[in-house]
């Protein structure tokens, strides 16, 4: 029978196919992403800041090093003792750096998490309903896009009072409306397409279709986004510790080591440099893996 | 309690759009027995896929209504079932085949995953059952079984439809309904794809709605055809009916315009106009503008069908004894 010799044919195929190693949609994105040199450059400083921040009770310790004056040793500069040198309290920059690190990371991860999971519900409702809900649910979306970040931030941390907690809040709720917007536009293209037909034609239920179908397949811009947006995050709080809105003192992030640094920039300028230069490096390394995982996530891009 | 398994009673399908109301389905019946295969033929226009829709009430409901008519699936109306029990239908006893492979799977599951999915749905299983449940279904249509892991793009175009195939029998529907499913394959792979659901039909005993432009397709795989235009069947009956005594002009159109490998002619038959827009149908009958045989009663009457012989049934004033019956010529044999 014909179609006996058709399988036998394609079984040859197939044997020759398993010798390459399964190759999910995964799998094919990170070998696009591993050729892109700058953005595995900025891979492998993520991961040198996440181990950092990850073992930095291991680098020094919280309470004698990080925290604790020294005022005999202050705005000393870098030396074999302090790598990077002391601060106006005597505190060893380094220290302080790894562990500003960690606050750094949380809040930037935490912030994005949260707005990715709130907006993307929220999106993935307003794009698949459509109609009414639809149009509330992004009206409400937009008055919070109309009000600027930073005031928003600022306003809620007014409000809350000045923590990590709020400072992940704020930083949250005015991310939460662009994830909206992606996710929607995410959902609307694919909804239309003939699997998620199918897939109603099988009986699939809106909550599985949507779970299981839809939002697997509108990742991609919210992975790029939400790298980016990280970087946006530590940012922020950077900016708000800045001007005392963020993390407080004896705390240490890089924001607020940037400020107190101001006064000595004449003649101590590692204490305000060093932590800028961090900030300046996570959010280019930041960018630079966005920037890879945007072109190997593309579709198009065929290689 | 009739035999039928599927019987449409007048049925009437509009979407309602800015540009005015699309008449898609126009009061059409027909019915079907477990096992029996029916050929739903028409141009591109003429209703066929709102009507695979209508009958797994998946129509977009903010355009598209059901205005009128019955869906009688072993005696129950489907038209009056609540979502959840249609759910419970859907991939269970009424099955659907979408017209294009490449877009019917979705991208970032395994074809295991896709076909475990609706036996999950559907089949009271442990997750691992239905893994090798659908493992087998994958060997059952042709593909090797350990490649259940593998995703959609590591398939070709054939095999893609086959995957679909397997995702629709799996848990052995009584109907299968196939909007043109061999419409985007080449021909040596639409040979393989139509043995492998006839083999399949036979071995199920499911009964199908095949949806096709080709009337080669309906020789090859359908007991009975229905042949549709500006929705609405104009002529229905077993094989032998149309192939051998086609009564309706546009049928005959349909039969001439498919050249004839043996002549060398120069120029193809086509029936001359096009489908009408279905916001603007003609009066009368709707075919009249287009029929070779036209009369002026044609455009001011609309016909009723008028049943020919057992099953042949056909929708034509010729045939209501109010006009001169056309001279129609006879057709291929049924291959």
């Amino acid at each position: 029978m014909s179609m006996a010799a058709s399988v036998k044919v394609e079984d040859k195929q197939v044997e020759t196919n398993r010798e390459s190693k399964k190759r999910s949609q995964w799998a094919e994105i990170w070998r696009r992403l591993k050729k892109n040199k700058m953005a595995m450059f900025g891979l492998a400083i993520i991961s040198i800041i996440v181990l950092s921040a990850v073992f930095a009770d291991f680098i020094a310790d919280y309470d004698t090093v990080v925290i604790k004056q020294n005022l005999g040793d202050r705005l000393q500069g870098p030396s074999a003792k302090y790598w990077l040198g002391t601060d106006e309290f005597g505190r060893d920059i380094f220290a302080r750096m790894v562990h500003g690190a960690r606050v750094s990371l949380k809040v930037g991860i935490l912030a994005v998490g949260i707005a990715v999971v709130i907006g993307g519900s929220l999106g993935s409702i307003a794009g698949y309903y459509g109609g009414k809900l639809d149009n509330i649910i992004m009206r409400i979306m937009d008055v919070f896009l109309a009000v600027p970040s930073i005031l928003l931030a600022i306003a809620i941390v007014s409000a809350l009072g000045p923590s990590l907690t709020n400072l992940m809040l704020a930083i949250s709720i005015s991310s939460v409306p662009s994830y909206a917007r992606i996710v929607r536009s995410s959902v609307l293209s694919i909804k239309d397409q003939e699997f998620i037909e199918a897939a109603k034609a099988i009986g699939a239920s809106d909550k599985r279709i949507i779970l299981r179908h839809i939002i697997p397949n509108s990742l991609a811009p919210v992975i790029v986004q939400g790298t980016l947006g990280v970087a946006g995050a530590i940012l922020s709080t950077a900016g708000l510790s800045f001007i005392g809105m963020g993390i407080q003192p004896p705390a240490p992030e890089w924001g607020s080591m940037l400020s107190g640094g101001r006064q000595y920039l004449r003649y101590a300028w590692h204490v305000t440099t060093f932590p800028g230069l961090a900030i300046m490096i996570t959010i280019l390394a930041l960018n630079l893996l966005g920037d890879g995982l945007r072109d190997a996530l593309d579709p198009r891009l065929k290689q | 309690m009739s035999d039928k398994l599927l019987e449409i009673k007048n049925l009437t399908i509009n979407y309602t759009t800015e540009d005015g109301v699309v008449n898609a389905v126009n009061g059409i019946d027909f019915d079907l027995k477990e096992g029996e295969t029916l050929g739903l033929v028409g141009e591109t226009g003429a209703g066929k896929t709102t009507t695979a829709l209508g009958i797994m009430r998946l129509v977009p409901n903010p355009p598209g209504k059901v205005i009128s008519g019955e869906i009688l699936f072993e005696g129950k109306d489907l038209l009056k079932e609540s979502e959840d029990d249609m759910r419970a239908i859907r991939g269970n006893f009424v099955s659907m085949i979408f017209q294009d492979p490449m877009t019917s799977l979705n991208p970032v599951m395994t074809v295991g995953e896709q076909i475990a999915e609706v036996i999950e749905l559907h089949q009271n299983v442990t997750k691992s059952e239905a893994w090798e449940k659908a493992k087998e279904m994958l060997e059952l249509v042709g593909i090797p079984g350990p490649r259940v892991v593998d995703y959609p793009h590591q398939f070709s175009g054939g095999m893609k439809q086959r995957v679909i195939i397997a995702i629709s029998l799996a848990c052995n529907p009584k109907l299968l309904i196939a909007d043109e499913p061999t419409t985007a394959l080449d021909v040596t792979i639409q040979a393989q794809v139509l043995d492998l659901m006839n083999e399949l039909k036979e071995k199920f005993k499911t009964a199908m709605v095949m949806i096709t432009h080709d009337l080669g397709v309906v020789a090859q795989v359908c007991d009975k055809v229905a042949i549709m235009y500006a929705g609405e069947i104009v002529e229905s009956g077993n094989l032998v009916d149309i192939y051998e005594n086609t009564s309706h002009p546009y049928t005959h159109g349909l039969f001439g315009s498919i050249p004839n490998l043996d002549e060398d002619i120069e120029r193809l038959n086509p029936i001359k106009g096009l489908m009408p827009d279905p916001t603007n149908l003609p009066t009368g009958c709707k075919f009249h503008p287009r029929c070779p045989h036209a009369q002026a009663l044609c455009k001011e009457k609309a016909p009723v069908t008028t049943t020919l012989n057992s099953g042949h049934r056909v929708k034509c004033l010729a045939y209501e004894g109010l006009i001169k019956a056309p001279a129609l010529t006879g057709n291929k044999e049924v291959g």
